[in-house]
């Protein structure tokens, strides 16, 4: 301890003091201060140019997974449509033959009706020939049975004969 | 061609061992009384060694033992003594005569200079110790050229790389090897100790005498024989600067815990606050600076020994026995100085930044 104190020397100690000082402040000012600076930009920089790269990455994602979004909402649309021009298509089919259907029956309706009502016509008018022919015959007839017996059956059979051509 | 380059730089380590024990070997007659005999005997190395350990005013790179010739050059002895005395230590031809400046006289005896009178007696108290009156010495001894050293190779190596910075956000060359150790310093040391929104304020000081240590303890491991970190007034110094800047900046929550501590009983309280205060006041700065000066003195006695051995195991295994002892114990024991030295600059930078990281913490419980 005796030696220690003897060895202090307080000239030292304050070139020390002196040179230590300055030292630290010529350093601060031309080494410490732009280093530190320097390394304190460069890191944010790396730090924001990772940032960044994560945000475009995370971007990249979102705008596929829009993509993909949108790709599949087209896909369902298409097949909406796709479907529902089948539909259109049946429906439109299925209607078709069903007013066919219906204009055929209605057709064979108003054919049959027409039948119908000729036939009716036709045996009206029929009935009314056979019944003026009945007449003429009967006329005939009478008039014949005034003649002659054998006039009057000639005449029903020729008038008989007549009818059968008719 | 790399394998050359490699044994290029294993032989100048292996030379750099060398020549420091050779100029050992042939150094000698260091003011001793029988000048003309080279030291050989155990007293006189150890006297070599402790003179070696101390700070000197001249730089002496080798001592011719035979003629008593020192090969060197002298440095300025700047005295404050009743009025600012400056001479050459030249005057002083290494002990041997008194100087004499604006008619006071000065005598170096053990590396400190007292006054004296024209004949240069000193007057021993009864512990053999001098009596003189010792001026207030501000000379640019040995270790202060050895500082300036420090902090010129540190001004030139730091602010090129700052000027790197200019050019690009990645240094180049030599710059590449010191921008690791400032992140190192700050990252490992500053910032899980201060604290990450304190510890910008205090980064100027602990990269300084991070470096600062670092450089000082390297020089001392150079043939050059600098010691500037085991000079007790250098540590002393750079423990005051620590200790000054974390009491200055300590945070109004570490005064109330040092000076009044919250949930002890009341009597404790003075008690603790004596005991805090000489802890942060005296005890830790005594433990950096006896640390840093323990260490790196012991580093150099060690590696200063060991080479000695080639002289002082010379009769018991001969001249190149111990030679061989010698170089391969110190070649061993100077690497482990080389890591000494990083780890001293280490451990004095963590501790201070502990110390203001203790000052400055802000607690947010109560």
């Amino acid at each position: 301890m005796d030696q220690l104190l003897n060895d202090f020397s307080p000239g030292l100690f304050f070139m020390q003091a002196i040179i230590l000082l300055i030292l630290i402040l010529l350093m601060r000012k031309f080494a410490w201060k732009p280093i530190l600076d320097s390394l304190n930009d460069r890191e944010a920089g790396i730090q924001d140019a990772l940032d960044a790269a994560d945000k475009a990455r995370k971007e990249l994602q979102n705008l596929r997974s829009d993509n993909e979004r949108i790709f599949n909402e087209a896909r369902t649309e298409r097949d909406n449509m796709l479907k529902e021009a089948r539909e259109l298509k049946e429906s439109m089919i299925n209607d078709a033959k069903a007013e066919a259907q219906a204009e055929a029956e209605k057709i064979v309706a108003k054919a049959q009706e027409t039948i119908a009502s000729e036939k009716k016509a036709a045996i009206a008018d029929l009935k009314s020939q056979v019944a003026g022919l009945s007449v003429e015959i009967a006329e005939k007839v009478v008039r014949k049975e005034l003649t002659s017996k054998e006039n009057q059956m000639e005449l029903v059979e020729s008038m008989l004969g007549d009818v059968t051509l008719n | 061609m790399k394998v050359f380059h490699k044994t290029l730089k294993y032989s100048v380590v292996l030379l750099l061992t060398l020549s420091s024990s050779i100029a050992f070997a042939g150094g000698g007659g260091d003011n001793h009384d029988k000048k003309g005999n080279p030291i050989d005997t155990k007293e006189e190395i150890n006297a070599y060694i402790k003179h070696h350990l101390q700070d000197s005013h001249d730089f002496t790179f080798y001592t011719n033992g035979e003629t008593g010739t020192h090969y060197g050059f002298p440095l300025p002895v700047i005295l404050w003594d009743e009025g600012l005395k400056m001479f050459m230590s030249s005057k002083f031809h290494h002990g041997e005569t008194v100087a004499e400046a604006d008619g006071n006289y000065y005598k170096l005896y053990h590396g400190k200079i007292y006054r004296t009178d024209a004949e240069g007696t000193i007057n021993y108290d009864e512990h053999h110790h001098p009596t003189n009156v010792k001026p207030l010495d501000f000379s640019i001894t040995k270790s202060v050229v050895g500082m300036l050293l420090a902090g010129l190779l540190m001004i030139l190596g730091f602010s090129a790389l700052a000027r790197g910075y200019k050019k690009g956000p990645i240094p180049t060359g030599f710059s590449r090897v010191l921008e690791p150790l400032v992140i190192y310093v700050r990252d490992e040391i500053a910032r899980p100790n201060i604290g990450e929104k304190k510890y910008r304020k205090f980064m100027s000081f602990l990269l300084t005498v991070f470096f600062f240590i670092w450089i000082a303890n390297l020089l001392g491991l150079t043939p050059l024989g600098f010691n500037i970190t085991g000079q007790i007034a250098v540590t002393v110094c750079l423990a005051l600067f620590t200790a000054v800047i974390y009491l200055t900046n300590g945070s109004k929550d570490f005064w109330a815990h040092t000076l009044w501590m919250p949930g002890v009983p009341v009597i404790l309280r003075p008690i603790l606050a004596i005991i805090e205060l000489v802890g942060f006041v005296l005890i830790k700065p005594f433990s950096l600076l006896v640390r840093l000066f323990a260490n790196i003195t012991a580093g150099h006695f060690v590696v200063m020994s060991l080479i000695a051995l080639m002289i002082t195991m010379k009769d018991a295994f001969g001249a190149v026995g111990s030679t061989g002892m010698s170089l391969v114990l110190s070649l061993f024991i100077t690497l482990i100085e080389l890591l000494v030295a990083f780890l001293q600059a280490f451990i004095f930078t963590m501790l201070s930044s502990l110390f203001i990281g203790m000052a400055v913490e802000e607690h947010d419980h109560h």
